[in-house]
């Protein structure tokens, strides 16, 4: 209930408009990875999805970032079903892969964003997260999608959002190729997203 | 508050709309061509968007001028909103914007609503003209500041300013026409929309000459000459719904549609300078607000003023 009215209101804000180019929304699991601009990135992509799609899909976030204080922590716990994970002191015992798997074993989607940090203006290379996923779960649909605009509602350090017109573009799945390579997978994986990128 | 022209406008309107359905539904069931049945398809989606919004415009209407101000604001905020999204902005611009669609939009109609018409005329042009590149120079990012400054002036200007002298034509104090300013508005919008529609029709019966193929391949010479005529001509034929004589609202209508004709035409040319060929999709088969609002953005300062010149 509160996570639909959640999720009308950024859409309502964002005014965002779904292009499902490469493929349509269906309950299938999926990891769904974006590029990341803005804090409310997975909040955008999470209410773009159809509420059957959505309630089977957690975003995953960065730990230190959402539990700084209790509201977020309850907003990323209760609304978002959020997978938190550690992002800055990776050790072998807090090894952010383990989270994922074991939501996807649950039988949810994800959501990730694989440039890991906010980019500003260039693109970032992918994290290597996605090619441990992709490796240790190769029949999973791979999903690139491609927000635009939403570094212009809230840029990286502004607290107050500017309601410019945002739109979600989703392009074909892609998989883990037998004998590929990290390296192979994750370029071709940026490049399926960036080529998302509207021309205009 | 209603009196017989309103109900003769009103249902004139209606109508209108009815003819434009009953041919429309004709049309789909006789359009041989794929061609022929997008063009059919395009103006159905059009005619029912054309319902939508003359129910909500009349709705608004009917209920006061409270409710007129609040719905040309969020028409404001709709337009200002796909304005700023197709001008790329910079990260030193986004208080400069916070500041234009929360406090500046908001305030301009407020005014209205006071009926302040010394400050209602110059907030935007004097006071948010110069507040917007004080907010940016603060910001300290130097690139492009003269763009960036003048693109946000200019929405605020198109978007806003102009936009809200439509509901501004409600405050207007006209000699012997006191409480009666609703239809001055009616008319107003009635013509604006007209001769674009018009203009449309003409275009695409006897249309053979474009006009400018650069900008705007749909506008033909037939069009606008067929569509200023006849836009003119039903205002004349109108007077009895305004405070003009015939020859007085034949000539407004011809300023209207003369300004409302340059007004998509210069909103055309931002399109087409940014690649894309709507402003958004908010209204079917019409693009977004502002492919639906440009002619009126253009021709309600004018309208505005040449009444409030000669009839006040």
């Amino acid at each position: 209930m509160i996570a639909n009215c959640a999720a009308a209101a950024v859409r309502l804000l964002t005014g965002a408009t779904c292009r499902w180019v490469g493929c349509a929304p269906t309950d299938k699991q999926r990891v769904y990875f974006a590029n990341h601009t803005s804090n409310l990135d997975f909040v955008l992509l999470w209410a773009s999805l159809p509420r059957s799609v959505r309630i089977r899909t957690r975003p995953i976030a960065a730990h230190d970032y959402w539990t700084r204080s209790r509201l977020r922590l309850a907003l990323a716990d209760k609304i978002f079903h959020a997978v938190l994970i550690e992002r800055k002191r990776v050790t072998r015992t807090n090894n952010p892969i383990a989270p994922m798997l074991s939501a996807l074993s649950e039988g949810y989607s994800l959501i990730i964003f694989p440039e890991g940090g906010r980019a500003t203006n260039e693109p970032t290379e992918f994290k290597s997260g996605i090619f441990h996923l992709a490796r240790a779960r190769p029949e999973l649909e791979f999903v690139p999608v491609y927000i635009q605009n939403l570094n212009r509602v809230l840029p990286k350090g502004e607290i107050l959002p500017i309601p410019i017109l945002c739109s979600v573009h989703f392009g074909s799945p892609l998989y883990l190729q037998p004998n590929e390579e990290k390296v192979e997978f994750m370029q071709r994986a940026q490049k399926a997203m960036l080529d998302l990128t509207p021309t205009s | 508050m209603i009196d017989r022209q309103t109900i003769w406008l009103v249902s004139g309107v209606v109508g209108l709309l009815l003819i434009a359905t009953v041919i429309g539904q004709i049309l789909r069931k006789t359009a041989k061509s794929d061609q022929a049945r997008k063009v059919v398809l395009n103006l159905n989606a059009r005619i029912w968007a054309w319902w939508i919004i003359v129910a909500i415009f009349g709705a608004a209407l009917f209920l006061g001028l409270i409710s007129t101000i609040v719905l040309f604001a969020i028409i404001s905020f709709i337009a200002l909103r796909e304005f700023i999204t197709l001008t790329p902005s910079k990260r030193g611009d986004h208080r400069a914007l916070f500041w234009a669609f929360f406090i500046i939009l908001p305030m301009q109609y407020i005014v209205i609503a006071w009926k302040w018409y010394g400050m209602f005329s110059i907030f935007i042009p004097v006071y948010a003209f110069l507040f917007i590149p004080i907010r940016s120079v603060i910001a300290g990012d130097t690139e492009h500041f003269l763009e960036r400054t003048a693109k946000i002036q200019w929405g605020l200007m198109v978007c806003v300013y102009f936009v809200s002298y439509a509901p501004a034509l409600l405050t207007l104090r006209i000699a012997g026409y006191a409480g009666q300013n609703a239809k001055p508005l009616f008319f107003f919008a009635a013509i604006v929309q007209m001769s674009d529609v018009l203009r449309y029709v003409w275009g695409k019966l006897f249309g053979k000459h474009p006009l400018a193929p650069k900008i705007s391949p749909n506008k033909t010479v037939e069009g606008l000459i067929g569509g200023v005529i006849s836009a003119s001509l039903i205002g004349m034929a109108l007077w009895w719904a305004t405070p003009f004589r015939p020859w007085q609202a034949g000539l407004m209508s011809l300023a209207i549609t003369l300004m409302g004709f340059f007004g998509g035409l210069t909103m055309s040319a931002i399109k087409r300078d940014r690649g894309v060929k709507d402003y958004g999709e908010l209204l079917p088969g019409h693009g977004g607000m502002m492919d639906r609002i440009d002619s009126l953005c253009f021709a309600a300062p004018v309208f505005f003023h040449l009444t409030r010149y000669f009839f006040t």
